[in-house]
């Protein structure tokens, strides 16, 4: 009798625990109702390159430019009444450049306001995950700004999860609407320097749209892979107004490419876990456009985890392109030509860049700075057959 | 010539297909809580975030673009 009662007083207390209402700021669904910060990364990067083959003179000439930029984004989360999972990221990016061949678009000034600039580019983006349902939609505007280009970004997203949430389907749509700025080289400038008016160069428009579908799924513990499919459509002025084209009777001409263009890139990537201690990442895209462009680029990368929160990456991409139709070298077009280009980023060319990267993840944070949870650096050589080289830097520090 | 092409092109294409089609087939299901190395942050179907520039200097340096969850075209100066 003495059990029993003993029994029914323990239940009693326990039902009273189980219904008792807790401490709100233990509460964790509370707590994520409230907007919570998620995490922030700051990306820093120096890049260099040099060559001999500058649009900008024609397909002959310095390359050489060298670019700083910073970018920080930050996202926070916030649970809704009917548990669905919103996050919202803002970032912000600025690129400062100097490019020697930029400064030839007019030559005769010693160093002229041309040969620097810098980018912003400010975003916004929303997202809103449903776990039950197994669905995410998607919103996001961005916006970017430089002396001789400017654009506004939008897009939607959503995507779908199947029912044991193995696979999921995506479907995003983009549209960018830019205004090209018409700075053309000193000698081939109308007789008012092109410009609109005193202060401003006249600019003229360049849109583009594109959908992207992809399938992610989960093969077995150790390995995941994703497909996707973009189709773009570009319209507008689609050069860059300060390209010299030199033709075979030595005329000079601003480079001239259709107004349209339509791009299909389908991309495959996997990542596979080998034991416990690498990975395998792995990235193939098959490209074809209408201007004549067949690429593939395939990258490979192992991780090899050293330790639980150190990791070193190495890494190689293969990359390789036939060239537009409209390209020709230096002295080459002639006037019987429609459309016409010296750049050699457009030109017939394969490139190789390989490089390494380190990432430190502690528990108690990078330095014992508990908010700092990662520190990445990467580093990366870029060469083009055409014989452009490149280097890039890279810190990614992620703060929780 | 050009037969050989296309049927080297077909060769390729039905090789793919058969390749994707037989991993697709041997997926398992995975419970939550068997998914630690697919949750790893380094197994992410997508691009790194220390990419980012990389990624940005080849839409510049290159003429094909997209098909990697970043820039499709647009909003930049580049091809």
């Amino acid at each position: 009798m003495k059990k029993l009662f003993l029994s029914v007083i323990a239940m009693y207390v326990g039902i009273l625990s189980a219904f008792s209402q807790g401490n709100p700021d233990s509460d964790s669904a509370y707590k994520k109702r409230k907007l919570t910060f998620q995490e922030a990364n700051l990306v820093s990067s120096y890049y260099n390159q040099n060559g001999n083959n500058s649009a900008v003179t024609g397909g002959i000439g310095t390359e050489k430019l060298s670019d700083i930029s910073n970018s920080i984004d930050i996202t926070f989360t916030k649970y809704d009444r009917r548990g669905r999972k919103h996050s919202f990221l803002g970032e912000i990016g600025v690129d400062h450049y100097t490019s020697a061949s930029s400064d030839k678009i007019d030559p005769h000034t010693i160093s002229s306001a041309s040969h620097a600039d810098t980018r912003i580019y400010p975003s916004v983006g929303w997202t809103m995950e449903n776990e039950q349902k197994g669905t995410t939609v998607g919103a996001g505007l961005s916006y970017s700004q430089e002396f001789d280009y400017q654009s506004f970004g939008a897009k939607v997203n959503f995507a779908k999860k199947t029912n044991n949430k193995m696979g999921e389907f995506s479907a995003k749509l983009q549209g960018y609407l830019d205004q090209v700025t018409l700075i053309y080289p000193i000698e081939l400038r109308p007789a008012n320097g092109g410009r609109r008016d005193e202060n401003n160069y006249a600019t003229t428009p360049r849109n583009s749209l594109s959908a992207s579908l992809g399938w992610t799924q989960i093969i077995n513990k150790n390995f995941q892979l994703s497909l996707e499919a973009d189709i773009i459509y570009q319209q507008g002025y689609l050069g860059l107004p300060f390209h010299r084209v030199y033709f075979a009777d030595q005329s000079v001409h601003v480079e001239n490419l259709p107004s349209s263009r339509l791009k299909i890139p389908l991309g495959i990537r996997a990542n596979y876990f080998i034991g416990d201690k690498i990975i395998l990442r792995s990235w193939y895209r098959y490209y074809k456009d209408d201007w004549g462009i067949n690429s593939n680029a395939l990258q490979l990368e192992t991780v090899v985890k050293l330790t639980p929160f150190f990791s070193v990456t190495p890494f190689y991409r293969f990359y390789q392109q036939s060239a537009v139709n409209y390209f020709a070298p230096y002295e080459m077009h002639t006037a019987s030509d429609k459309y016409f280009t010296s750049n050699y980023d457009l030109s017939k060319f394969n490139s190789d860049f390989f490089g390494a990267g380190f990432r430190i993840a502690p528990p108690d944070g990078v330095f014992k700075i508990s908010h700092i949870a990662s520190l990445e650096i990467r580093y990366g050589h870029y060469h083009k057959t055409t014989g452009m080289n490149s280097n890039i830097i890279s810190l990614n520090l992620k703060f929780k | 010539m050009i037969r050989f092409k296309l049927l080297f092109k077909f060769r390729y294409s039905l090789i793919t297909i058969i390749t994707l089609l037989t991993v697709l087939n041997s997926c398992t299901t995975v419970k939550e809580y068997q998914k630690n190395k697919l949750n790893d942050a380094e197994m992410n179907l997508s691009s790194r975030k220390i990419e980012k520039t990389e990624l940005n200097f080849q839409s510049y340096r290159e003429g094909a673009s997209g098909a990697n969850g970043g820039k499709t075209g647009g909003g930049c100066g580049c091809n």
